[in-house]
């Protein structure tokens, strides 16, 4: 049913559970091992966004530029134009969400490898409320030109999505997780930049999931089989450019489908996959996600629970969609 | 007077454009590409170049009047300055002109970007006789990043960084001292760890002499606090914040070109010499 290597522990007990974060700090070390040009920035929250093991590794190529976002950014772009790889990271709701202009004119338009590291982003940075909890980040990056926009699900994944960006020549944003979520992919699962991945096929919906939403439709998932609704569940972790030749095969196949983020659904994922599928088929998108509002504090999960975007919520959200918009069928 | 003849001719082709601080400048910029800086006009991007960081974009006039005069493209381009698919964009753009170190406009960003190549060279490449040239506004001092910069390269002593203020006193909506205060400059530079000189912008031995001077300098970034006269060599432009944004109509192209082929009046006809 898919060839993507799912963890064998998913939707049981023993689910492992660990930061996105995690991953990145353990892939940009890697990537420092493999190319002396990758150098780390940091906006005083190294450890925090796990800088630290590049840190410890390589002093010489870390550089601390204090609070200050918009500097972080731009010498970067120095950087990248005396040839380095550079890696910024901060949390997304200062960079890029203090410092999008400089990215776009420094980065993104000058077209340097200036790789951006969101750290924090989402509802899972929990305590910390409104103010931290960035759901505009995926919006604002994936309108700019020549930006890679990438949300891995789970640490594994952004492990490897680190060492793809080291790798591709391009302005690139990562963004990341705070709290420890599901791992549901294995070293053996693929990734690859612009992939998306059918996870479990069904022929009633499709649901589509990028960074930490994907594991809550896998639980869905299984939750509306009872139900008698066989979803086809499909992980997006590159957002921009999208796979819309998955995403079409999938929906053309389903007719219908409903898409889950931990952001604004306003310019998000869900615009995306609306953007994609509106062009080509008349099927009916469903948007989950943040609904035009503001986080709050919270336990993380408790505040993903409130605003329905755990497994359980999603499933009765998904069903109320099932049962009331039909499915498009070829000829329709 | 080669590089205003050609702004005032630019920017009377393109029709809009910034007059002001690119005549202000040319002497500045004239001596850097013709007396400082080492490039090869056919390869830009020789490994073994000196960095130009044009901060406030804005100015770019100058700075395309003299990389044609150099010999990176054809004077006839500059004549496409601001049209459709002309390489000369507005405000200069990396990807579009080989010889562009960097894309700049929106301000306050340029001179991060230079710190960022100066630590680069200084830290990472063992290159220590490669120089990284800056050049920002006054006005544009009024952004924050320029502050940040300013104290990270303070703080990695970048002493291959060598940056000149173009101190105007102009800026959109009038005098800077009026627009947002800027003095004491030279003290909140020093303040950040910079060695400070202030030079008249329009003597190019100054000039010669503030980039010798920061060369010797090593174990911290240089800021020359450039005096200039907005506007220079054209009388009705000198000194005036309403020539900061705006381009010479014909009439005024004519008069201002008149003007620097006759000194203002000091010689009468081609090949008269003043006296």
């Amino acid at each position: 049913m898919s060839n993507f290597h799912l963890a064998k522990t998913i939707l049981t007990d023993d689910v492992a559970h660990e930061p996105t974060r995690a991953g990145f700090g353990r892939g940009l070390k890697r990537a420092g091992e493999s190319d002396k040009n990758v150098v780390a920035l940091c906006a005083d929250l190294t450890e925090s966004v796990q800088m630290h093991l590049f840190r410890e590794a390589f002093p010489k190529r870390f550089i601390e530029v204090g609070v200050a976002e918009q500097n972080l950014v731009t010498v970067a772009s120095g950087l990248a134009r005396a040839g380095k790889i550079p890696f910024t990271a901060s949390y997304a709701a200062f960079s890029p969400g203090r410092n999008w202009e400089q990215i776009k004119t420094t980065v993104a338009l000058n077209d340097q490898p200036v790789k951006i590291i969101g750290g924090h982003a989402g509802l899972y940075t929990g305590p910390d409320g409104a103010t931290h909890q960035m759901l505009e980040d995926i919006a604002l990056m994936r309108t700019m030109p020549n930006m890679i926009v990438i949300v891995p699900g789970d640490s594994i994944e952004a492990e490897k999505a680190t060492l793809a960006i080291a790798k591709n020549g391009r302005p690139s944003y990562l963004r990341l997780a705070r709290d420890k979520t599901a791992v549901f992919s294995t070293e053996k699962s693929p990734f690859e930049i612009g992939k998306a991945y059918v996870l479990k096929s069904g022929k009633d919906i499709t649901l589509f999931g990028t960074g930490t939403m994907t594991y809550e439709l896998l639980v869905a998932a299984e939750l509306l089989l009872s139900d008698g609704i066989d979803a086809e569940v499909v992980h997006v972790p590159t957002i921009k450019p999208l796979d819309n030749a998955t995403v079409l095969k999938s929906v053309e196949k389903t007719g219908r489908a409903v898409t889950c983020e931990e952001a604004q659904i306003n310019g998000g994922l869900g615009s995306a996959i609306t953007e994609c599928v509106s062009e080509f088929l008349p099927i009916p998108v469903k948007r989950l996600g943040v609904e035009d509002r503001y986080g709050e504090s919270g336990d993380p999960r408790a505040v993903v629970e409130h605003f329905g975007l755990d497994g359980k919520n999603l499933a009765k959200k998904i069903k109320a969609f099932v049962r009331t918009v039909p499915q498009y069928k070829k000829g329709y | 007077m080669v590089l205003r003849r050609d702004i005032i001719r630019m920017l009377e082709e393109a029709g809009s454009g910034h007059s002001a601080g690119p005549l202000g400048l040319a002497d500045l910029v004239a001596t850097l590409y013709f007396g400082v800086m080492n490039y090869k006009p056919k390869k830009p991007e020789w490994a073994d170049r000196d960095y130009f960081f044009l901060s406030n974009g804005h100015c770019v006039p100058v700075q395309y009047a003299a990389m044609a005069e150099a010999g990176f493209f054809d004077k006839k381009e500059l004549m496409t300055l601001r049209k459709l698919g002309s390489r000369l964009q507005g405000h200069p753009e990396r990807t579009r002109l080989p010889g562009l170190e960097n894309t700049s406009g929106p301000l306050g960003s340029g001179l991060s970007q230079a710190a960022g190549v100066a630590y680069s060279l200084q830290y990472l490449d063992n290159q220590t006789h490669r120089f990284v040239y800056c050049v920002t506004g006054d006005g544009e001092l009024d952004e924050g990043n320029i502050w940040e910069a300013a104290m990270f390269a303070g703080k990695y002593k970048l002493s291959q960084l060598i940056v000149f203020v173009d101190r105007n006193n102009i800026q959109i909506d009038g005098n800077t001292e009026d627009v947002m205060p800027l003095e004491d400059l030279a003290g909140k530079w020093r303040s950040f760890g910079w060695h400070v000189q202030e030079i008249d912008g329009h003597n190019v031995e100054s000039i010669l002499d503030a980039v010798g001077m920061a060369k010797a300098i090593t174990n911290r970034p240089s800021v020359i606090i450039t005096h200039t006269i907005p506007g220079k060599g054209i009388d009705f432009m000198e000194y005036d914040y309403h020539w900061h944004g705006v381009p010479p109509n014909h009439e005024q192209a004519k008069q201002a070109l008149a003007e620097l082929r006759t000194l203002r009046g000091k010689i009468t006809h081609e090949g008269q010499k003043h006296e």
